[in-house]
């Protein structure tokens, strides 16, 4: 716990930091962990589950 | 004492002028209409004549127009069938193989008469169409280009940046080839009819053989009872088999009217997908947040909300005293 407190809490700079480092790296995780919700619920309905029939198709 | 006494009757004076002030009032709005001539027998003629005034305009009114009909079920049009579109649920997107499917209904049929003006060829790209067949759909019609430098203008063909071409020149023109009707623009028809898809996928599959016994068809029009008016200058123009899909879906009435509205609510709204994707993580975000602070307030109001309140009367009575309030006090 003091640990915690001495890398954070304790200097000012390091608390905003490690506040904006959070936010940063929630937001990526969870964005991407939605996406994959949403691509599961939809599966098959979207542009991307079907476009390799028409790519390929014509590559 | 003195004192109290002037006050008390200032008061009471104020009081009486108050009320004098009141009845001149009254007496000053009564005086006009002449209390003294109103006899009941005036009064009963007065009567008398305001209500046969009243019924003789009325009757006078349906003797000039009969009995007004207005918004009768015809007028109205029969109330769209709710069906359950995929689609429409929260956490659904666009069925994208319908989609293509649609947009085949819609150019192999609907575009003859009908412009889709605000989807350009670039919205197709990544939902309906690889790029490589949008340029090569685009590049089938010609478009103006910029004045060159003598200030003609010339043609070019399509780019992805360019809208679908309308079928008609104009409005006019399109009033003119289609007997005084003009077909609507289908860009944003999802959204501008009531109903919606129900509404257009009930008005496509809808037309009935022949016009019920009785209904009153006009000239050049055809019977659709999902219509207002039941009279609509658009014939039926879904048949089984009318489209040959590419990817070997039966081409019945009802899936082509399926796949087109389906088509036709993603031109109203191409962002649906994006929405949709986005409401559901701010749902989830949010109602962490809000769990979260009902959890904070209990948290801090739980030693109020806990705490007991106890009356805890003195042991024994208190002296009596002179509780007398002051007026009595006063009079005494």
């Amino acid at each position: 716990m003091s640990a915690l407190y001495n890398l954070i809490f304790r200097n000012n700079t390091a608390f905003v930091g490690a506040v904006f480092a959070g936010a940063f790296a929630f937001e990526l995780a969870y964005d991407n962990g939605m996406d994959k919700v949403w691509d599961k619920i939809n599966k098959g309905r979207q542009w991307k589950d079907i476009r390799h029939k028409y790519v390929e198709a014509e590559e | 004492m003195l004192a109290r006494t002037c006050l008390r009757s200032t008061r009471t004076f104020a009081s009486a002028k108050n009320g004098a002030f009141k009845f001149a009032k009254r007496s000053a709005s009564t005086q006009s209409s002449g209390a003294a001539a109103e006899s009941p027998l005036r009064l009963n003629i007065a009567a008398a004549a305001a209500t046969a005034v009243a019924a003789g305009s009325i009757a006078w009114y349906y003797h000039l127009y009969g009995f007004a009909s207005a918004m009768t079920p015809a007028e109205e049009g029969l109330h769209a069938t709710k069906y359950p579109w995929v689609h429409e649920q929260w956490l659904k997107t666009f069925d994208h193989q319908a989609l293509r499917r649609g947009f085949q209904v819609y150019r192999e049929v609907c575009a003859s008469c009908h412009s889709l003006s605000r989807v350009p060829y670039r919205a197709l790209v990544g939902t309906i169409l690889t790029v490589d067949e949008a340029k090569a759909l685009a590049e089938e019609n010609e478009y103006d280009t910029e004045p060159n430098d003598q200030g003609e203008i010339e043609k070019r063909p399509g780019k992805l940046s360019d809208y679908l071409p309308d079928p008609y020149k104009n409005d006019e023109a399109a009033r003119f080839a289609n007997n005084g009707a003009l077909p609507p623009d289908l860009s944003l028809i999802v959204k501008a009819r009531h109903g919606g898809c129900d509404y257009i996928f009930s008005l496509l599959t809808g037309y009935p053989d022949e016009p019920p016994a009785g209904a009153s068809v006009g000239a050049g029009l055809n019977f659709n009872p999902y219509f207002p008016g039941t009279g609509i200058a658009m014939a039926r123009v879904l048949y089984d088999g009318l489209v040959d899909y590419e990817d070997g879906t039966p081409a019945s009435t009802s899936q082509m009217a399926k796949d087109v509205v389906e088509f036709l609510n993603w031109a109203a709204e191409p962002e649906m997908d994006d929405r949709k994707r986005m409401g559901m993580k701010v749902l989830v975000v949010t109602s962490v947040l809000f769990a979260l602070s009902v959890y904070v307030k209990r948290y801090k109001w739980a030693w109020l909300k806990s705490r007991k309140i106890v009356y805890d009367p003195p042991k024994s009575p208190p002296p009596a005293t002179n509780l007398a309030l002051p007026q009595q006090r006063a009079k005494s």
